[in-house]
């Protein structure tokens, strides 16, 4: 608990890059290593990952957002962004707001006032699939996955431009061949992400028959595929045993290595203290605190609201 | 060498689909024709049986195909089925009617346009009105989907027996921007309460002249009336030839229902049935996605009424009542939602067993137990109880069968919900997706195909 924020990371991805590229080498039949190919998926310069640290990019940004539910204010003038690249952690007490704020933001529910923008495209009101389409994915907070689908199927959703999503294609005898070729490419992918998550043993199986853990762990490799740019994580460690607690983490720091960026919501405070760079503290529907772990932990506010005065 | 395993699973996954079809439709043909014999039926009897058979499995497939694209695969809950089929067959007929000339006879013309218009006229406009209803309605969820769209079939049918809409004149020109079209109908309407006779060629024979196949087939009725049935063997021929038809008709639906339902498309389908808001949150339009299954279902039930009803001489608007939506639904039910073949086994049972069925049961008891009159009420079948004799009541129970063939559904109903939610191929893993899943360049992923269909229970 007295590590800072700073040096956690650090460790934690350090293990992450001893032992996970043997796991998943282990499962390429093609021999091809997963990282390189997960690297492909990112779109944005490997450069600007690694510039100057305190002037980074920050695809998404939060302005003035509010939101009322019949006179009681959910979401109370909150905003923020989030750097490229980071892990950022949005913690509070229950009812503080956090996920009708990621609602707001993926456009599940509409915004009262304020603006959401991503990428410099100001995205606020628009349908849930255009953010998604934007290159912002998002998982549930009850894993909510497609049970009566397969897992492959589940994956198999999940990429964009698919072209025989539409019907004269999928069912015209010629047009259906274009379709099959793109289908075989995706499934290569596919696969790649199953083996990196390590469920590639579940491909056949129900989504609905899979336990809590492994269904979180289907749905952040779906998210995955949808080739986004930010990933928002909705209590991605509720119900997840220590162990696979841990093994989410190591894909997650991964990940983020590779150039993606993470805004997550959670309850557990030890976890995003330990892992996240920077930690917004909401309560009440409003921003208490907005920092880096070691301010979160001296600020006085944050400890009387949430955490009891117990730090 | 996968190419040929993967070849192999999916021919043994076929193979199997064919087998279990073929075995339920074996049995209950089976069953017929025995039925057949002990009521002593000739050859004349026994085809107009068999053909009867057929063109019940036949329509049944179908509508429980499209259904199955509604609410098996998209969660659409339609229960507007019969909507869709009365638009096709009465577009089809106005269409197609011969025109009659103004203040002439009672009944009402058409356009007198050949049927190859007037069916794909049919088929379009029930596509659109499927678009009208869904466009509302598809914001609403599943439930009140279901109350538009029997509201829609209702209307639909109040709309058939309407005065206001029982005759209209068509002026003799009609300008058009550009050109002046002059129709050669004078009258056309729904007909009313008295519904609308259908005096056009002859389904059967218009498909067959279009495939120059008329001639041929009327020497072959020829030489079956002067080899096997000498009085009058067309009507007969007429019945088996138009259920095969119609099983053509099945098995195209079920290309089309297969390869739509094997693919993408399909999958996002799929999701949209699971969960809505995930396949948006991936990026689905799923407001596209349920217009265009909605509007392509409702398409194919427009053509499987057509074929239902455009054989008979006249339809009337009380054929379209919500009770043939809830057959259909029974049928997709038995064979299993989600499933196309399924389906077809679902309205193959369906018309086989439950909905022909019991009057053949009864004539089949008949046919065996010299059986003395039914009693004429339900207190003369009870009376016979005060004697101990059990007779009249289950004569009176035989008698009124068709009125219980509902009862009988109802019961199988509630049985197939508590033993076999899922119907007899439900929950079986139709992979969406136009090719194999397993992956790619491994034989051992494919050497496992129990996996991928065994009709797994959860």
């Amino acid at each position: 608990m007295s590590e800072t924020n700073e040096s956690t990371p650090a460790t934690e991805t350090a293990a992450t890059d001893e032992e996970s590229p043997p796991a998943t080498d282990g499962d390429q039949p093609t021999g091809s290593s997963t990282e390189t190919d997960l690297t492909k998926l990112v779109k944005d310069d490997p450069e600007a990952h690694t510039g100057d640290e305190t002037d980074r990019y920050a695809p998404l940004e939060v302005e003035g957002l509010r939101k009322e539910f019949g006179g009681i204010t959910a979401v109370d003038d909150v905003s923020f962004d989030v750097e490229e690249g980071t892990l950022t952690g949005l913690i509070g007490p229950n009812g503080a707001g956090k996920s009708t704020t990621f609602n707001l933001i993926t456009g599940m529910l509409e915004p009262d006032e304020g603006t959401v923008r991503f990428n410099g495209e100001d995205i606020t009101g628009l349908e849930p699939y255009e953010i998604a389409n934007q290159g912002l994915a998002r998982t549930f907070q009850i894993a909510r996955e497609l049970e009566e689908m397969t897992v492959l199927e589940n994956m198999m959703l999940a990429p964009k431009g698919q072209i025989g999503e539409s019907l004269w294609r999928s069912v015209m005898p010629f047009t259906r061949e274009a379709v099959r070729d793109q289908e075989t490419e995706q499934l290569e992918r596919v696969w790649e992400v199953l083996d990196f998550f390590e469920i590639d043993h579940l491909a056949d199986e129900y989504a609905g028959n899979l336990s809590g853990g492994q269904r979180k762990l289907l749905e952040m490799a779906r998210a995955l595929l949808t080739d986004p740019d930010m990933l928002l994580l909705d209590e991605p460690f509720a119900g997840v045993n220590p162990s696979l607690e841990k093994r989410l983490l190591e894909h997650i720091h991964e990940l983020r290595e590779q150039g993606y960026t993470f805004l997550i919501v959670e309850h557990d405070m030890d976890l995003i203290m330990n892992n996240c760079e920077r930690v917004i503290v909401m309560h009440q529907g409003r921003i208490l605190k907005d920092g880096t772990p070691a301010e979160i932990k001296e600020s006085e506010e944050v400890i009387e609201a949430y955490l009891g005065g117990e730090v | 060498m996968s190419v040929s395993d993967l070849r192999g699973r999916f021919e043994g996954l076929f193979e199997r689909d064919i087998t279990l079809v073929l075995a339920v439709l074996g049995v209950i043909y089976l069953a017929y024709i025995l039925s057949g014999v002990v009521f002593g039926y000739g050859l004349r009897g026994q085809l107009n049986s068999v053909a009867n058979l057929t063109f019940y499995i036949g329509v049944f497939g179908m509508l429980a195909l499209a259904l199955n694209l509604h609410w098996g695969y998209t969660g659409l809950f339609n229960i507007g089925i019969i909507g869709f089929m009365g638009i096709g067959v009465y577009v089809t007929a106005l269409v197609s009617k011969p025109p009659v000339a103004e203040g002439g006879a009672a009944q009402v013309g058409g356009f007198g346009l050949p049927l190859f218009i007037g069916i794909p006229a049919g088929v379009l406009v029930a596509g659109l009105f499927g678009l009208l209803v869904a466009l509302p309605a598809l914001r609403l969820r599943a439930d009140y989907l279901a109350i538009v769209t029997v509201a829609f079939s209702e209307i639909i049918r109040f709309t058939m027996m309407s005065r206001t809409f029982q005759t209209y004149t068509v002026p003799d020109t009609i300008d058009l921007w550009l050109f002046t079209v002059d129709p050669t109908a004078d009258t056309v309407g729904l007909g009313g309460g008295g519904g609308l006779i259908l005096n056009y060629t002859d389904p059967l024979e218009a498909l067959l002249r279009g495939l120059f196949l008329w001639e041929p087939y009327l020497a072959f009725i020829a030489f079956v009336q002067r080899n096997f049935i000498p009085n009058n063997p067309k009507p007969v021929i007429d019945g088996v030839a138009y259920g095969i038809v119609l099983l053509v008709g099945v098995g195209l639906f079920y290309l089309l229902l297969t390869r739509t339902g094997q693919s993408p498309f399909g999958r996002v389908l799929k999701a949209i049935r699971e969960d809505e808001d995930v396949a948006n949150a991936l990026g689905k339009d799923t407001d596209r996605f349920k217009l265009t299954a909605f509007v392509l279902g409702a398409a194919l039930m427009g053509l499987g009424g057509i074929l239902w009803y455009s054989g008979r001489g006249s339809v009337t608007p009380p054929s379209f009542r919500p009770n043939i939506t809830f057959f259909v639904w029974i049928a997709l039910i038995i064979g299993g939602a989600g499933s196309n073949t399924g389906s077809f086994l679902g309205g193959a049972i369906f018309a086989g067993v439950l909905y022909q069925g019991p009057r053949y049961f009864k004539n089949l008891v008949e046919a065996a137990f010299e059986l003395g009159s039914a009693p004429r009420n339900f207190g003369e079948a009870m009376a016979g109880f005060a004697s101990l004799d059990p007779m009249p009541f289950v004569l009176y129970t035989l008698d009124s069968i068709s009125q219980l063939r509902l009862v009988i559904m109802g019961v199988v109903l509630i049985w197939l919900m508590h033993n076999r939610p899922e119907g007899l191929l439900g929950h079986r893993k139709e992979t969406a997706s136009t090719v194999d899943l397993a992956r790619p360049g491994s034989a051992e992923s494919s050497g496992k195909p129990s996996a991928a269909d065994g009709g797994e229970e959860r």
